[in-house]
């Protein structure tokens, strides 16, 4: 690995990113905050949620915002670069494998969706309390649960934007994207599949049941949740298999 | 020190049109083939083809499009893996030691495929620092090249809104910015006015005056002939000539090329013509159409002309050609490279 190259470029990323902070803000957090402020304040207020449903809904929100800002940043870049405007030819002639112009990727998507995670909590806080119970009481494993479900977002962004072309961009936001945040225990936990067997089943192919149950277990223990090692390995697992299929996907994109 | 270019019998199969790094389309619209149902097609791009250009050297792929030139191009740049054959860049194999060839080179591609979300200065400091370049080298770097290609007006604007002749101007400064031994250039001058084509042959030249190995593909002939040190011809995937420009040239029988159209098929005539003095060859073409290969041009005119009057046939069209890279290409194949 070269480290003045990959380093360049993440320098590269991170220019671009702060050039549209604006825009980049909008559209990571506008959505998630509407949704707070019309599920965990409105409901809420006119009783048709229980009060405690602001808790319950903060994990969901933060995991929501972070896979959303991962998948956006690595794929959307990546479709674009590779098809339209081609401006990736230029980092796929560094001198270096070109494996790391893929990880460089993942590494500046997985520090977006941090980002946008970090930021989230005190936004939605601000707008929910009072009332939310939120306890950091096992800080360390927190931060294992979310580094693992930014970079699980950053992964995915790999592995869609180097497999779907861009007249496609739609139908994988209404195909994969749609389906994986309602079917993804975002808005409610997954024990309150229990009515539903068959779907409680089918909804644990889908990574982000994870990501919102690991957050969950980790900020709002209060609730049931799925077990904290079944979703660390759970999350390992999606991470290496989506690494594995992406760089294999950019390969097939970057070298003819 | 000056790195040279090898490559032996090179071939290339594709199984799907060729994507980006071919030079192609880019964007498919097309929608997939069911699965199984027929054999994908094959799309040969390259047929062996085996090169060795010097250290040092201007050297020139010509030849249509789709002859194989930005195949070729792309198998030496590492954003092709060729079927069969092999690439070396300075000694070092292509394939096998893909950074340290990185190095060697500096790629201008066919279309531009700059930085969109950058300004061109930052485009050109971005490139430096990814070839580890010290921050007072690359800052200085960028700032002489952007002066040299004419750009310092627009150093510090995003590209998006550049012209392509903008856009093609700072390519090559990019190309240029970590001072490759081997620089590629693919159509560098296709969509350039006169005026910008001449800085760029005139910057082509002065680098290779440094001691670096260019490696250009085209298919403007003037183009191959004003620039290239030695050339080689490129037709489906494989060389048909090789050769310094002078040589080819003069590879041509006779070196004139006297193209005819006639009023109907006679081919009683163009066995006379065959017999004109400085005639070396005479080739039946397409429409009642012949080619003379001959070592005079418009002299022959006079004399092609009352031959036809002789036999009763119409002269519908006559065009000279002096000794050209054109004729050769036709020689060889029977087509214009305009065509």
């Amino acid at each position: 690995m070269n480290y003045k190259a990959f380093m360049a470029m993440l320098a590269r990323d991170v220019r671009v990113a702060r050039r549209n902070i604006v825009a980049l803000l909008f559209q990571t957090f506008l959505q998630p905050l509407m949704f707070v402020y019309i599920f965990g304040r409105v409901m809420v207020g006119s009783g048709f949620m229980p009060p405690n449903y602001k808790s319950l809904l903060l994990p969901g929100i933060i995991a929501l915002c972070m896979v959303g800002t991962g998948i956006w940043a690595v794929a959307m870049p990546l479709i674009g670069e590779f098809q339209f405007t081609r401006e990736i030819e230029d980092r796929l002639l560094a001198p270096m494998d070109i494996s790391w112009v893929a990880i460089e990727k993942v590494v500046a998507g997985t520090l977006q969706a941090l980002a946008a995670g970090i930021m989230v909590i005190p936004a939605a806080w601000l707008l929910l309390r009072p009332g939310v119970d939120l306890s950091l009481h096992r800080p360390l494993l927190f931060a294992v649960v979310a580094i693992l479900v930014a970079l699980f977002s950053a992964c995915g962004g790999l592995a869609l934007g180097c497999s779907i072309e861009q007249t496609h961009i739609g139908l994988m936001f209404s195909l994969v994207v749609a389906p994986m945040i309602f079917f993804g225990c975002t808005y409610y936990p997954w024990s309150a599949l229990a009515n539903f067997p068959i779907m409680q089943k089918a909804v644990l192919v889908n990574p982000l049941v994870y990501a919102s149950e690991g957050l969950r277990a980790t900020l709002v223990p209060q609730f049931p949740h799925l077990s904290l090692l079944a979703v660390l390995i759970a999350l390992v697992g999606f991470n290496a298999l989506l690494l594995t299929v992406g760089l294999q996907q950019f390969h097939k994109k970057a070298v003819s | 020190m000056a790195a040279g270019i090898r490559t032996k019998d090179l071939r290339k199969i594709y199984n799907s049109p060729p994507p980006l790094a071919a030079g192609s389309g880019g964007i498919s619209f097309a929608a997939k083939r069911s699965k199984g149902k027929q054999p994908k097609p094959e799309i040969v791009a390259l047929d062996g083809i085996s090169l060795d250009i010097l250290p040092g050297e201007i050297f020139c792929l010509l030849g249509p499009n789709g002859a194989g030139k930005s195949t070729t191009v792309g198998v030496l740049t590492t954003r092709v893996r060729p079927t069969a054959g092999e690439a070396w860049i300075g000694g070092h194999d292509v394939w096998k030691e893909q950074a340290t060839v990185k190095r060697l080179i500096g790629v201008v591609a066919q279309r531009p495929n700059l930085d969109f979300s950058l300004t061109a200065r930052e485009i050109l400091v971005f490139h430096g620092a990814y070839f580890g370049l010290s921050s007072h080298e690359r800052n200085k770097r960028a700032e002489s090249l952007l002066e040299r290609f004419k750009l310092t007006d627009r150093a510090d604007q995003i590209v998006r809104g550049f012209s392509g002749g903008m856009m093609q101007r700072l390519s090559i400064a990019r190309a240029m910015m970590h001072d490759p031994q081997v620089l590629f250039l693919d159509e560098p001058s296709a969509g350039l006015d006169p005026q910008t084509r001449l800085l760029l042959w005139e910057i082509i030249r002065e680098y290779n005056q440094s001691g670096k190995t260019v490696l250009l593909t085209t298919h403007n002939m003037e183009e191959a002939d004003a620039l290239c040190q030695r050339l080689a011809i490129v037709d489906h995937g494989r060389i048909i000539a090789l050769g310094t420009p002078k040589e080819l040239k003069s590879s041509v029988p006779g070196g004139y090329l006297v193209r005819v159209r006639l009023g109907h098929h006679a081919p009683e005539l163009l066995q006379r013509l065959k017999s004109l003095s400085g005639v070396r060859e005479v080739r039946a073409t397409e429409n009642n159409g012949a080619d003379l290969y001959a070592d005079r041009g418009g002299s022959l005119v006079p004399e092609v002309a009352n031959l036809a009057l002789a036999a009763n046939v119409e002269l519908c069209d006559v065009h000279i050609s002096e000794p050209s890279l054109e004729n050769l290409f036709l020689h060889h194949t029977g087509r214009s490279l305009r065509e």
